[in-house]
């Protein structure tokens, strides 16, 4: 019983990483950029959330309000930042994210204060359902609503409608692509747009779930975003939804039994490098 | 302020070491890495252990650097099989793994880090001339592995490896070389910081450290040792001499690292040498 439980814990953190490791390695596969400045999208998102949570006393509309925020600021950060610099070796972009996410980690800290913010009504937190022994608050089962809701239609996006055919043929060959008049760079603002909504999602969910939004909330989440989306073969979907979940149970077991030996965050990373010693391609292949 | 400025320069020495060390596997060979701080940390908790239980200052030093080259050597095997992206992914994971383990660790002082450090067996002054001494030996060091032909070769690793390899170059012994030569730099760097503080936590190793070592190489010029040099002596300076900005300390920081990024990838070294070329023209 008890390892059921960690188990659907662990899917439901799972069910988190894939929202933010699939924007992730949509961003890498169309780009190769690690896209670490993805977390901020995710704070942002979160904050966004809670202040129009707390000044409307409206839940649904905080989901909106920080995917607007998020949809903006992440083609945003396309254009100002990385778009002037693809050409440049891989490190360029990479320490720019960084750079990126350093900087706007204080900002936040700087505009809503170093200790948080919290819901001041959150209705999905403290209403708690029993499944037969495994207690799940409303929060958690939104989260992996959501994921599986987000994904399946993204899934449903990329494979049948018009543009999301043109997605595809831009992440195999974006010059044949561009050569058969699909306009490349609408195609990487959708990404950037469809991948900063899914994080501000994972915000506003993770802030319920904790009841708490703070400046270095997302750092984490994004770190073992990239871990994961190197398990999953860079720029590889469904491998990413699988090391998503993956790493989301090993975690909860290793939190219980690795607990002596190491935090909960260098489990990600200490899968991820025995995985890469014996499979420097990641667990599924690139694409 | 004279105790003030000793202890400013002991540290700008230190970091000198760091980014100078970091330049070699970062800059000469390519390998991006984000866990640097994780070997500065390896060598000031190897030093640390060694001087509590009593250890001969130079031997202590000796350990940590020891420590941090060996582990070093390990990430370097990493690096053998791991390329790119995925290198620098796996040695933020390296650091991250590293702080992770050392949290847990009870003989490691947990959270609480390891206290009563016996001071180094010199004065303020003294410490700080041995720390400016070894940075200078070690930029010296980098300095000569850049104009020999070790340098060279690292220099066509990082272009491009597999052409490399077609010219003979025995890529994983210099890969191996820059990892080890350069952790074992910022495990010297720990030693000195152990002494020099007396305590060391596991927070002073993060990842936002590891970034502040590359974002030191990076300002500077990647790739370029006086780069390095000068990119370290700026961002210990930086917070020092405008003190307002120790409070957003890490916004310029970012800042800083995403303008370099983005207007002159190439840093000071690179803006240093366009207007030389320019005037010669």
């Amino acid at each position: 019983m008890f390892q059921l439980e960690l188990v659907v814990v662990g899917i439901v953190w799972g069910c988190t990483y894939a929202m933010m490791a699939l924007g992730l390695t949509l961003v890498y596969g169309l780009l190769r950029i690690l896209h670490i400045a993805h977390a901020t999208i995710f704070t942002l998102g979160a904050y966004i959330g809670i202040v129009v949570a707390n000044n409307t006393g409206s839940l649904w509309l905080a989901f909106p309000a920080a995917m607007l925020a998020a949809g903006i600021v992440g083609p945003l950060i396309y254009r100002l930042v990385y778009e002037p610099i693809l050409q440049q070796p891989p490190y360029v972009a990479l320490i720019a994210s960084i750079g990126i996410l350093i900087a706007m980690e204080d900002g936040f800290r700087i505009i809503f204060g170093p200790y948080g913010l919290s819901f001041l009504n959150n209705p999905w937190f403290t209403t708690i359902y029993d499944f037969g022994g495994i207690t799940l608050n409303l929060v958690q089962i939104w989260m992996v609503a959501a994921a599986v809701i987000l994904i399946s239609a993204f899934a449903l996006f990329s494979s049948v409608s018009r543009s999301g055919v043109a997605w595809r043929a831009t992440v195999s060959d974006p010059p044949i692509a561009s050569s058969f008049g699909i306009d490349v760079i609408r195609v990487r603002y959708t990404s950037f747009f469809i991948a900063s909504c899914l994080a501000a999602v994972a915000g506003v969910l993770v802030g319920l779930l904790n009841n708490l939004v703070e400046p270095g909330m997302g750092n984490i989440v994004s770190y073992k975003g990239l871990a994961i989306i190197v398990l999953g073969g860079l720029g590889n979907v469904i491998g990413t939804l699988i090391a998503s979940l993956a790493l989301g149970v090993i975690e909860s077991f290793g939190t219980v039994y690795l607990d002596q030996v190491l935090d909960r965050d260098a489990i990600a990373f200490l899968f991820m490098i025995i995985v890469l010693i014996v499979r420097p391609q990641g667990l599924f292949a690139p694409k | 302020m004279e105790l003030y400025l000793i202890s400013l320069a002991t540290v700008a020495a230190l970091n000198v070491m760091l980014a100078v060390g970091l330049n070699l596997i970062s800059g000469f060979c390519g390998q991006i890495s984000l866990g640097h701080a994780a070997f500065y940390g390896l060598g000031a908790y190897a030093a640390a252990l060694a001087a509590v239980a009593g250890g001969p200052f130079v031997g202590n030093l000796v350990i940590g650097i020891a420590v941090a080259a060996l582990i070093g050597l390990f990430v370097g095997f990493i690096s053998l099989r791991v390329r790119e992206d995925f290198l620098a992914i796996a040695t933020m994971g390296v650091g991250f793994l590293f702080l992770g383990f050392v949290r847990k660790q009870n003989w490691l002082g947990a959270e609480m880090g390891i206290s009563q450090i016996p001071a180094p067996p010199l004065d303020r002054i003294g410490f700080a001339a041995l720390c400016v001494g070894l940075a200078i030996l070690v930029i010296i060091l980098s300095l000569h592995i850049g104009r020999s032909w070790m340098g060279r070769a690292l220099k066509a690793v990082a272009q491009d490896e597999d052409a490399a390899r077609t010219i003979g170059i025995n890529v994983p012994r210099f890969k191996l070389a820059a990892f080890t030569i350069g952790t074992a730099a910022a495990g010297l760097a720990g030693g000195l910081y152990a002494y020099m503080t007396q305590l060391i936590v596991p927070d002073a190793f993060n990842f936002v450290q590891s970034v502040t070592i590359l974002a030191m190489v990076v300002i500077g010029g990647i790739g370029s040792t006086w780069g390095a040099v000068i990119g370290a002596i700026i961002l210990t300076l930086m917070p020092e001499a405008f003190r307002f900005i120790n409070d957003y300390k890490l916004l310029v920081y970012g800042a800083l690292l995403l303008l370099v990024m983005r207007f002159a990838p190439r840093g000071l070294a690179g803006i240093a040498s366009s207007v030389v070329t320019r005037f010669r023209k």
